[in-house]
This record gives structure tokens, sequence and C-alpha cells, in this order.
């Protein structure tokens, strides 16, 4: 093997160590026997995750969390494929400067962005409500959707969509049957990471949820109070889910992540 | 009609006429004003002055769904997640076809593209040829009453290309199917076209029949962007013109006397040695460079005292190459020939 090829590979190897040590300490902690955490954990026990699933705190915060993040995902793109459509057609010099900002959520400190929410909701009377957590999260969610189905339909060829129109097609129907379909994997894709992003918020909804809590919420308390392997436990219920959700992207997404998220 | 992109006038007054079950051909160079036309027609650009008409029907502000148009587009445009024969039931469903009457009509149109047994294939799975017959009869299933083709053959390699051309005409002849045909391929548009339009600068430079473009081509423009050409520069004189080397060649029609004249003389008109000495009009010359075709042989000759000259002969296979580079050679012509492009 070229000594490139072998400085590249151990590289890879120690990022990826660096990246997957944490589980190892994790895992174990949340098969853990003892009532706090300690590493080696002395002997083995489900009672975290029996402790988790059975309190009905736990549960409203995922429950509440899936709720959020679905809802925001929903909105996240029903917002975002339209946006990006807009920008990717337009001839309008405003719109194409428009294009520059949609980042904009994602440059701006949550911290920021958190309290000017606050503020807003505070006076609509939407702290505390889920769907108030969803449509901030949509904000932030918004420039994931944005910019991966922007970047297809940048790519996509606009000679099918004129074909469709020429064939007897609306532009509408052109749309829903000929370009939405081929940009099924770049939604796949942008809805996952939405969900996600959402999933695992913790500062917009420190400042918005109030009494009812989500769960990376629920988790921070967890760890300012008690401090138990509970938190470990749920970890490891969390990366699971995620890792669920990763293996459909790539089943239905067809490397859309991979592709937008390496440049090309 | 008229169409300005800025300051461009990429239409400046085309005026056009196909006629029912012909096939026309928009032949020009790329910046012609062809595309622009093409879109125009198909509804995808509105004109600024003019109307587009559909047989009675005004379709100039129409858009492209309301035409009743079928378009085979430069690389086909096929949609990639659609079965051959989803493709070419799109546009029947989009025209609220029942199913039973999509099923029929597209198992018909696939026996006409000879294609009965790729229904069910996506297009990637399809040769270049196969994908271009699917296009084709998307465009046609529908019964448009127009068919649209731009520059469809130019993806294709040589050979299959010559096929799908044939093919193209046979199955557009059979059907009855008028047709706008759009190329810079002059060759192509020989081939296939009843008529040819040829464009420059946004303007029909010539419009007629493939010969007559062909034999009596109405500019320099024509003349030099259909097939070989020799374009000399000649004179008036005595009511003959003039043709540097050769003399005097008297015409039917003749302009006054000292006026240029632009003459042609296709490559085939010309003959060489042996043959030559029996043509009226002969000059001498030099092989300054030989090409050998197969199905001919194209010399370049430079004339004692006159331009350079190219011609072209049939070569039979018993019969050796009548001259060779560097070879001093008899050249000749017969007068009706000779072609008056202007003067």
């Amino acid at each position: 093997m070229p000594p490139g090829r072998l400085l590249l590979g151990l590289v890879a190897g120690l990022v990826f160590a660096f990246l997957m040590l944490p589980l190892l300490v994790v895992f174990p902690i949340s098969v853990s026997s003892a009532s706090y955490l300690q590493f080696p954990p002395p002997g083995f026990s489900w009672q975290w995750y029996e402790r988790y699933l059975s309190d009905p705190v736990w549960m409203a915060a995922t429950w509440r969390s899936v709720k959020v993040a679905a809802l925001a995902t929903l909105m996240a793109v029903l917002m975002g494929v339209p946006l990006a459509f807009a920008l990717a057609r337009t001839r309008l010099r405003a719109l194409r400067l428009l294009d520059r900002f949609v980042a904009a959520p994602v440059i701006l400190p949550t911290i920021v962005l958190s309290i000017a929410i606050y503020g807003l909701f505070a006076r609509l009377q939407l702290i505390g409500e889920w769907y108030g957590i969803a449509i901030a999260h949509a904000v932030l969610a918004l420039p994931f959707v944005v910019i991966l189905v922007g970047a297809a339909l940048r790519d996509f060829d606009p000679a099918q969509e004129q074909a469709a129109m020429g064939l007897g097609a609306t532009w509408w129907q052109a749309a829903w049957r000929v370009t939405l379909p081929q940009l099924r994997p770049s939604l796949v894709a942008a809805s996952f990471l939405a969900f996600v992003s959402s999933f695992d918020e913790l500062v917009v909804a420190m400042f918005l949820s109030g009494a009812a809590m989500t769960l990376p919420k629920k988790m921070f308390d967890n760890i300012m109070l008690e401090i138990d392997p509970t938190i470990a436990a749920v970890s490891v219920l969390q990366i699971l889910l995620v890792g669920v959700c990763l293996g459909l992207v790539s089943v239905f997404g067809r490397g859309a992540l991979t592709r937008s998220l390496g440049g090309k | 009609m008229e169409k300005r992109f800025g300051t461009v006038r990429a239409l400046a007054g085309v005026d056009l006429d196909v006629a029912e079950g012909e096939l026309l051909t928009i032949l020009g160079p790329s910046g012609s004003g062809k595309t622009t036309l093409l879109k125009v027609v198909a509804g995808f650009e509105v004109p600024d002055e003019g109307t587009v008409r559909l047989g009675a029907t005004d379709v100039t502000v129409a858009p492209p769904r309301a035409r009743d148009v079928g378009m085979v587009f430069q690389n086909y445009a096929l949609f990639p997640h659609l079965t051959v024969a989803r493709n070419i039931a799109f546009p029947l469903e989009m025209r609220r076809v029942p199913r039973d009457e999509i099923a029929r009509r597209v198992r018909e149109v696939l026996e006409l593209v000879e294609l009965p047994h790729h229904a069910e294939r996506l297009p990637r799975q399809l040769s270049g040829g196969q994908q271009q017959r699917v296009a084709l009869a998307r465009a046609i299933v529908f019964n448009p009453r127009l068919l649209l083709l731009d520059e469809p053959f130019g993806a294709l390699d040589r050979k299959l290309r010559e096929q799908m051309q044939l093919e193209v005409r046979r199955l557009q002849r059979r059907l009855k199917l008028t047709t706008l045909f759009i190329t810079h391929d002059q060759e192509e548009a020989l081939i296939l076209s009843d008529r040819i339009a040829v464009m420059e600068a946004g303007r029909i430079a010539q419009l007629g029949t493939p010969d007559e473009l062909y034999a009596r081509p109405a500019t320099r423009f024509v003349a030099d962007f259909l097939g070989e050409s020799n374009l000399i520069e000649g004179a008036w004189q005595g009511g003959a013109a003039v043709v540097p080397g050769f003399g005097p060649v008297p015409l039917p029609a003749p302009g006054t006397d000292g006026a240029p004249a632009l003459l042609l003389l296709r490559p085939e008109a010309l003959r060489i040695g042996a043959e030559a000495q029996s043509l009226p009009l002969r000059a001498e010359g030099r092989v300054v460079e030989s090409v050998f075709l197969g199905v001919s042989e194209k010399f370049r000759v430079a004339l004692d005292g006159g331009p350079e000259l190219l011609a072209r002969l049939p070569l039979r296979p018993s019969q050796p190459s009548p001259a060779r580079e560097g070879d001093r050679v008899a050249l000749g012509f017969a007068p009706e020939d000779l072609h008056v492009v202007r003067g």
C-alpha cells in the first residue's frame, strides 16, 4: 500500500475512533447496575431503560419531541421546497440575493434567535405549546431543505419540465409528476436532517417549552438535578433512532445526503 | 415574426408556412435564430411581433400544453423515473384519455417504432437509438397537429444516425405528419426534407426544395452552407459571364457589362483529364491536393492564373485515379452546370 493511502487510512481511523469513543462509554453506562454515572460499570442491569420507559415524564417529553420534530419537518418541507424552486428558477435579481440569506437561521447564534422568538411568541401566547416549538424549529430546519433541494434542482435538466409542458402538462403537473419524483433523494435527506435537527434541539426548546418539556430539555434537567444513568439509556435509544433513520435515508435517499454533505 | 432579446434580434422578420403533411427543415448555424423560432412555435417564447397559427387557430400566446404540438428534444428529455410505457402515456394522461385506450395506443405506437417488447424498461436501460424512438413515440402518440424535431440525431453515432434519419422519414411520410425539423446539419436536411428554409441572422435566406437549394442557391451564404462549393468572383462582358481561367460563358439572363458576378460551380460539375477534353469550357492547372473518399476522390486544383477549385470525381473500382498530387491536369465543365448566385 502506498504511504499516502496508509496515512489517509490512519487519519480516517483516528477520526472514527474520536467520534465513536464516547459511545463506548455511553453504552456500558446505560446498562450499569450502579445508581450514579460510574465507568466502568460495576454490573449489568436494564433498570435505566425500564426507568425511562415507565416514567410518564420521560415518555411525555419523548412523545412531545417526536410530534415537534414531525411538525417542524413537515413545515420546513412545505415552505422550503417552493422556496427552493423559486430561488433556482427565478430570473429576478432580488430573489437571487435572497439565496444568500437562506442559511441565516443556521449562521445566527441560536441564543439570539431564541430570545427573539421568545419575545414574539410570548406576545402570541405560544410559550409552552408544543406547536410553538415546532414553528421555531421549522425556521431552523428550513435551510437544510432549501439548500439540499435547491442543489438538486440546479442539477436538474429544465428540458424535462419543458418536455412535460409541451406534452400537455401545466407547470404544476410538470413539477409534481416529473420534477419532484426525481428530487426524492434530496427530499428524503432534507427531511431527515430537519427531523434530527429538531429532535436534538435544546436552546430554543429551553426558552419556549415552559412546563411542556421536550426530550433534550428533560435530559438537560436530568443532568442538572439528579444525574443518574437514565440519561445514558436515553442517549443510546436516541442514537439507535437516528441510526435507523439514517438507514432508511440511505435506502430511499440513494446517496443524496452523502453527496450534498460531501459537497458533490 | 420578430423576437428580440435585449438588443439582439433573434428573429428579424420570419414568415413561414408549413404545409399539411410536409416535412419542413429549418437549417442554420448556431445563432441563426432557429432555436428561437422553435421555442416560439412550441410556446416557450412569445414573439414580439407576428402570429403563430396552427391551422386556423391563433396560438401566438397560448401555453405549450394548449398547442397540440409534439416535440422531440435534442437529448430526448425522457423522464428517467418512468418506464417507456409511462413516458409514452404521459401526454395521453394529461389529456385525460381513458385508461384502456391509453394502454391500446401506447401498444400501437410502440409497434410503430418497432419497440413492442420494451414497454416496461426504464429509459436508461435503452440504447441511444431506442431512446430516440421512445421520444418520437411520445411525441406522436397523441396525434399532434405538428411535430417538432429539435436536432434529434445529434447524440447518435454516424451509422445509427443515418438509419434513424431514414426511419423517421419513412414514418413521417407514412403517417403524413406535418413536421418542423430544426438542424444545423445540411446533409441531414437534404436527406429528410420536403422543403428547407435556410436561416441566417434571424432571417430566412432561402426557402425551397433540397435540390433547388443545392443547385440554385440564392445567396453566397446558402451556397456555402449547403454542400461543398466553388464560389468564383467573375464579371459580365458582352452577355456572358467571364469565369477566370475558363473564359466567357454565354448565359440566358446576363447582367450589365462590367458588373461583378458571383458564380457557383459544384465540385461534381468539374471534370478532370481526358473527360475534360470533350467539354466546351476548359482550363489547365496543377493538382495541389487529392483526397481519396472511397466512392469518390476530391481534388484541389490551382488553375494557371486563376483561382483554386475543388473537383469531386466518382470512382469506379476498375479505374485508376485520373490524377495525383503535383500532376498538371485539364479541368472542364458544361455551361449548364454554372449557376449565377448573384450578378
